[in-house]
């Protein structure tokens, strides 16, 4: 008996060393390619800033993160907020929610609409929604500089119907960053949205229906609570990119108007502050954990509910 | 009967309305890229007819040339390597009851998608210029190693998804007829698994082939892909010949996506 046991737990051993064999080709290059990289740079941020760029390689100093925040005078070792910093956070944050507020405005109803189609038309709705998910964000963003730019198609339209005489600014403004940000994300936003309403059950919209409600309340007290997983994904999916956002404020926003990821890319350029640009960048991706972590806590929640 | 067709359940005022507008929105300004590409005048802002200079303009710009063969380069070596990867990845974390280590495999194997761009680029840039100096190579083997990290998640996701489909039974039949591991491998589960593998380095290709910001990072003076010798146009002051790239830069991409689109459809 015994030695039958073993030898089913010596091929049991044998199967998953196998597993850990062929799974590390894959587990090597993220390693070596991402998740190194990322743990170097939580070293690099303790580092002291070399003159000319990249560290003092190691000499450990709290400057960087110091440098995230606050900021000292260099004749009389005052020390104050760094306001440019934390407007660029803020003005991040905010466009981000922003954006995720839109998209989910826009989206919601796109979802429902696709959800709503026949089997058959319903893929050919999604498939176009897949085609500028797919496409690259660069022509994304550039494309989105034909609508926003001062002989754009917005500016010529309200020209054409008299709203306004004079093209209006939009490019380089906060606005173009968040047209582009919509623009850019909102397939992220109804692809789950999608995925959770397509699982609708319509038979407890009609019982709310039977039950006198209107379509309002029908929306608000079945369909949204029945959908909220969709929301909850898509919203993460959105808000995170949205703030480690690089390419749309730099080419929509112009060189004022930045966003984390510009700033951080200051660090490591003009700024030839490698510490402190690694320690913005360890606060943005604290942040999208965060964001992570109140998924995941809310995706349990919710299974716990239905399951 | 006659009352619910007069009463539509599923209806909610003012959805359809809006998703329409979403669908036009998302095409317009595409469509105004696409249509400013065959603008005859110098400029973005005015319409001067319709031309192909600026098609022909382009494919003659040798910068373009070197640019798109880098960018085919690396896309086909990254989505080579992390198909590979992936596939056996996806092997190794399918069709098992749970095991130690599971789950740490999932996340590290998904951890790419979890960070945003801007902080991974950052990292390999800090880590990738430390490299270069001590070992003096700075060929685009850098390049080709970051974008195969990244693309190994989206290869990895259908080749999973295909995997968890098929049952071990033929594998076994196999198996009890004597034929090494091997041979089950080269005979039976490769070819059930080709159409996952294929979606997934279509997937692993446009992914690399549309990456922006860790490229912008990691490449060495000299090696610009298609995306980041854009991303260099547009800060200056640019001309339709951006459109024209981004034109058949767009169309293959919709070509490949379609292709994606019938082979997943077969497979359902």
């Amino acid at each position: 008996m015994t030695s039958a046991q073993d030898v089913a737990q010596q091929i049991e051993r044998r199967d998953i060393r196998n597993r850990w064999l062929l799974s590390a080709p894959a587990l090597v290059i993220i390693f070596l390619a991402a998740i190194g990289p990322l743990l170097v740079m939580v070293a690099y941020s303790f580092m002291v800033k070399g003159d000319y760029g990249d560290v003092r390689f190691g000499e450990f100093s709290l400057d960087g993160w110091f440098s995230v925040l606050f900021w000292r005078d260099i004749f009389d070792d005052t020390i104050g907020l760094a306001d440019a910093h934390l407007s660029i956070l803020w003005r991040s944050i905010r466009l981000s929610f922003i954006t995720t507020a839109l998209t989910l405005a826009f989206g919601f109803p796109t979802a429902y609409f696709i959800a709503t189609r026949p089997p058959s038309t319903r893929e050919v709705w999604v498939f176009l929604i897949t085609i500028p998910f797919w496409t690259n964000l660069l022509i994304r963003t550039f494309a989105m500089q034909e609508v926003v730019r001062n002989e754009g198609i917005l500016n010529s339209l309200m020209i054409w119907s008299g709203i306004v005489d004079q093209p209006v600014q939009i490019m380089y403004t906060d606005a173009a960053i968040l047209f582009g940000m919509v623009y850019v994300y909102l397939p992220l936003m109804v692809l789950p949205l999608y995925a959770s309403m397509e699982k609708l059950d319509f038979r407890l919209v009609e019982a709310g229906y039977d039950l006198y409600a209107t379509r309002a309340r029908v929306l608000w007290r079945i369909i949204i609570p029945l959908v909220r997983p969709g929301v909850i994904a898509g919203s993460i999916l959105v808000f995170i990119p949205s703030l480690g956002a690089y390419v749309i404020p730099r080419v929509l926003g112009g060189g004022k108007n930045m966003m984390l990821g510009n700033l951080i890319e200051l660090q490591f350029g003009a700024g030839r502050n490698w510490p402190l640009g690694a320690a913005m960048s360890i606060t943005v991706m604290l942040i999208v954990m965060l964001a992570l972590l109140v998924y995941v806590r809310n995706a349990t929640r919710s299974g716990v509910q239905h399951g | 009967m006659a009352r619910k067709r007069a009463f539509d359940l599923r209806n909610q005022t003012g959805f359809a309305t809006v998703a329409m507008f979403t669908f036009f929105m998302l095409y317009l300004p595409m469509a105004a890229l696409v249509v400013y590409a065959f603008n005859a005048g110098n400029s973005m802002a005015i319409w001067e007819g319709v031309s192909l200079r600026w098609f022909y303009s382009a494919a003659s710009n040798e910068r373009v040339q070197d640019a798109a063969l880098r960018s085919v380069i690396i896309a086909a070596c990254a989505a080579s390597v992390a198909s590979i990867a992936a596939t056996m990845a996806a092997i190794a974390t399918t069709r098992t009851k749970p095991y130690p280590g599971l789950t740490f495999k999932y996340a590290f194997i998904n951890q790419p998608l979890m960070v945003p761009e801007i902080v991974t680029a950052v990292a390999l840039l800090i880590v990738f210029s430390r490299i270069k100096v001590w070992t003096g190579y700075s060929g685009i083997g850098y390049l080709i190693a970051a974008h195969s990290a990244f693309c190994i998640p989206f290869a990895y996701l259908p080749i999973r998804a295909r995997l968890e489909n098929m049952n071990l039974t033929l594998e076994q039949a196999a198996a009890d007829l004597y034929a090494t591991p091997w041979l089950v491998f080269r005979r039976i589960t490769l070819p059930l698994l080709r159409p996952g593998i294929i979606a997934g380095f279509m997937l692993a290709f446009v992914i690399s082939l549309d990456d922006v910001v860790i490229t912008e990072f990691v490449k060495s003076g000299g090696q610009d892909t298609l995306p980041t010798y854009m991303l260099g146009q547009l800060r200056r002051a640019t001309t339709p010949e951006v459109n024209a790239i981004a034109t058949v830069f767009l169309l293959f991409s919709v070509l490949l996506v379609t292709a994606f689109f019938f082979i997943n459809r077969r497979k359902a």
